[in-house]
Parts: C-alpha cells; structure tokens; sequence
C-alpha cells in the first residue's frame, strides 16, 4: 500500500450562525495515498467544501486532527503553514482566484517570489509551466484577457509553481463548458501521471469519475461511502456500496 | 517519521521589500479608475482641510499688515488670529476629512478579500499582505493629500485675491512664524502637514480591514462578500 499523505482525525466544523450552530463536517475519517487522484463528491451542502479547505489548511477544524505527510496541521506556526501552502500544497479554486492585476506569468511566479527564487529563476520556471499548460504564447496576457479555459490553465500552472506534493482542486471544471472542462481534467489526470502528485478534488462533475483513483462521496458532513474506480464500472446504479 | 517530516517544514518565506512596492505600484495603475475615485476622496478631504486653514492664515496675516480690509465681521472685530468660527470649521473638516478617508480605504481594501485570501493560499505572510495594502495607500494618501493640499490652497488664493486684492502677494504668509501667540503656521507647512496626514489616514484606514482580512483563514477571506 503507498503512503499516507493526507490522514483526517474525526474533523468536525460547525459554523455559527446567531445562535444557530450549523454542523458542516460531522466527524471525518479519511486517508488519502500518495499519488492517487482522489475526488470528493456529493451534493451542495455537503460538506465537501470545507473538507477540502481543512485538508488544504485554508481553515481550521472545529474538533479533530488533519495530517498532512504525518503532520499534524493544527500543531503548526504561522509561519510554518505559510510555508506549507506556499511548497506542499497547490490551489485550484472553481472560479480560478487569479489576482487580476497581474499578468499569466507574473501570477504563476508569485509563489516562486515567496519561496525565494531569483527573478530569472521565476522567470524560467513560469515560462516553463505556462508551456505545458498550452499557454507558452500568452505569458504576458492578463486574466481578463484569457478566455475560462485559459485562466484556469493558468490556475494550474500557479498550483505546480513550487512543486507540490498535493494538488488541490475546488470545483475546477463548474465554471466552463463540457468540452473545456474535459480538457482541465484531462491537464489535471496528466499532471498527476507525469509528477506523481497526488489530486484531491472536490467536485459533482462526473467526467471527474473517469479519472479519478478512488471517489469519496460525503454526505451530511460524513464520509457515505468510498469507491474504487473499478468498482463503479460495476457499481453503477448500485445502492449501497461496500 | 514523524520526526523526520518535520524537519522537512520550513518556515522562510519571503517577500522582499522592492517586490512589494512593484506589485502595490502596479496594482494602483492597472486598477486606476478605482484607484482614482479612491483618491478623490482623500483629495477632498484634504483640499476642504487646507483650505480652511490656508484662508485662515491669509486673514489672519493680511490683519496684521494693517492693509485695507473690505470684508470685516463681527468676529474679526473681536479676536486677532483664530475666532470660534475657524476653530468650528477646522475641526469639522478634519472629521469630514477623517471619515471620508476612512471610508474610502475601508471600501477598497473590502472589496479585494477573495485577493488576500488568494495571496495566502500562495503562501503570503500575514504581514505580506498588510504591507502590500498599506504601500499602497500610502501612495494613494501621498498622490491624493498632495493634489488636494494644493487645490486647497489655490482656492483659499483665488479667495484671499477676491477679498484683498493683489495686496495678498506682500504680505502672503508662506513661511511660518513661530515667535507669535498663537505660532501661525504658514502656507508651505500646512501643505506639508496636509500631504502627512492624508498619508496617515489613508494608511491607518487601510491597515485595519487590511490587517483584519489577512488574519482570517484563507477560506474565510474568500468567502466573504462585501
């Protein structure tokens, strides 16, 4: 079996509303493998949301320990998860979260400005990602001037910036078209092949089930069940599980 | 193995100085329609500021030089140099300015939560993005304050020029005097004073949503709607 990259700990988060306590993740218990292309999916409300946000570390648990590369999370400075986001983790948000202001090329160096790279280093290394994204010819183009495709290309090209070990991945085809989703998933899937890094991705898009190594579906904030891809071939229309 | 991994989590990440005074610079002239209406109301507020105390120097000064006044209230007659009336105004337009400076930052820094978030997701710093805000109103309150502190002044000329004639060019009190009570300070200072405290303002206005926003949790940040 490979390793463990990412293991959740009964994580609970409640939201507080007034004096409403809403319970968004119920007691978590999840491990997910090196390597492996992970999705998580289930309805709006879910609770897949805000898993993902505790396993990327962009938000705290109400109860419950994450670990990440057997490091627990909530032990970490600062500093120390800055540190994290900036070279463990890659973003990739549905509504791709590209800071506006500055060109393709300048939001995928952005990481490498934090990690400390020179400004030649930045500037190979960008042109490199943004290459195998498919967007070698539009380096200085900013978000405005890219189509959905493009941007979240260039999303992705940010998430692999410093080299991560875990990609994760909000929703990333909601906002564009069958064909242009397809063509994320497919960049993502290769990604994953060619770097061995490992895709958690919360999603409802069922092109993501071809790709995907194991499906988690949540429900009311609870792990429902978790299906291996050869199982939903087999599965379909099946209820229950295993 | 624990142990091991985390000797693997550092903790230096970096953002120097110049590089965050590029990106805050930038960030103004791309969004330079924003930027601009942000300005604005600093300008206001300091032009209404400096042209308040301005036009009171002028009196004050043309007073003193015993020239030929056309205009005399009743509170002129009374007091030499700052009356209850200028005092009122003064501190009435410090507040307008204050508040609408305040307002102005607050706004623009709110508006951009889902950008702090999203920095912090790429792994900025807290302080990164405190800093790249107030770089930025910094540059704004200096831009803003300068402009306003000279279209202040300029009115309060136009005005003293209406009330006193070319007479206001020999006794126009551009530098301070300091051995008088009340100490009067001068066109050239309150200019200055004008263009420091628009700075100020506009960068404690920022700092606050700025340092609130980068201390929440990323998915936090953009989640907030403005």
């Amino acid at each position: 079996m490979a390793d463990v990259v990412v293991r959740t700990e009964k994580v609970v988060k409640e939201y507080r509303m007034g004096t409403n306590v809403l319970k968004a993740l119920a007691g978590i218990d999840l491990e997910i493998y090196t390597g492996e292309y992970i999705s998580l999916m289930g309805p709006s409300g879910s609770g897949k949301s805000t898993l993902f946000n505790m396993i990327g570390a962009l938000d705290l648990p109400t109860a419950g320990k994450v670990f990440i590369d057997g490091q627990d999370m909530g032990q970490l400075s600062q500093a120390q998860i800055a540190w994290f986001r900036c070279h463990r983790v890659g973003y990739i948000f549905q509504s791709y979260n590209l800071l506006h202001v500055m060109t393709a090329l300048e939001n995928v160096t952005l990481p490498m400005t934090f990690a400390g790279l020179s400004a030649s280093e930045r500037r190979d290394k960008g042109e490199e990602l943004l290459e195998r994204v498919g967007l070698g010819e539009r380096i200085h183009h900013r978000p405005d001037e890219l189509s959905g495709g493009q941007r979240q290309r260039v999303a992705i090209a940010r998430a692999f910036a410093n080299g991560p070990s875990i990609i994760l991945a909000d929703e990333p085809t909601a906002n564009l078209d069958t064909v242009i989703g397809r063509e994320i998933i497919d960049l993502i899937k290769e990604l994953n092949v060619d770097q061995g890094v490992t895709v958690i991705s919360a999603t409802h898009d069922l092109k993501m089930l071809d790709v995907s190594d194991r499906i988690v579906d949540i429900r009311d904030g609870l792990v429902e069940r978790i299906r291996n891809r050869d199982e939903i071939e087999i599965q379909v229309g099946e209820v229950g599980g295993h | 193995m624990q142990q091991q991994t985390r000797s693997t989590i550092g903790q230096q990440i970096e953002l120097p100085f110049m590089e965050s005074v590029r990106i805050s610079f930038q960030s103004l002239m791309i969004r330079f329609g924003r930027s601009v209406i942000t300005t604005a109301g600093i300008t206001l507020g300091i032009a209404f500021l400096v042209s308040v105390l301005v036009n009171n120097e002028v009196t004050v000064a043309m007073k003193e030089s015993g020239s030929k006044q056309e205009i005399t209230t009743l509170e002129e007659e009374e007091a030499p140099g700052i009356t209850m009336k200028d005092k009122w105004l003064i501190i009435m337009s410090l507040i307008v300015c204050v508040v609408g400076i305040a307002n102005s930052m607050l706004m623009a820094v709110t508006e951009r939560f889902q950008e702090i978030g999203t920095m912090k997701c790429l792994g900025a710093l807290d302080r990164f993005v405190v800093r790249l805000f107030l770089l930025e109103s910094g540059f704004q309150g200096l831009a803003g304050a300068l402009i306003g502190a000279l279209i202040g002044c300029f009115g309060s000329l136009l005005l003293g020029l209406k009330d006193y004639g070319l007479d206001l060019f020999f006794y126009f009190p551009l530098l301070p005097v300091l051995d008088e009570q009340p100490a009067r300070l001068g066109v050239l200072l309150i200019i200055l004073a004008g263009c420091v405290l628009g700075m100020i303002l506009s960068v404690i206005g920022a700092a606050f949503p700025a340092w609130r926003a980068a201390k929440l949790p990323p998915a936090e940040a953009m989640r907030t709607e403005v």
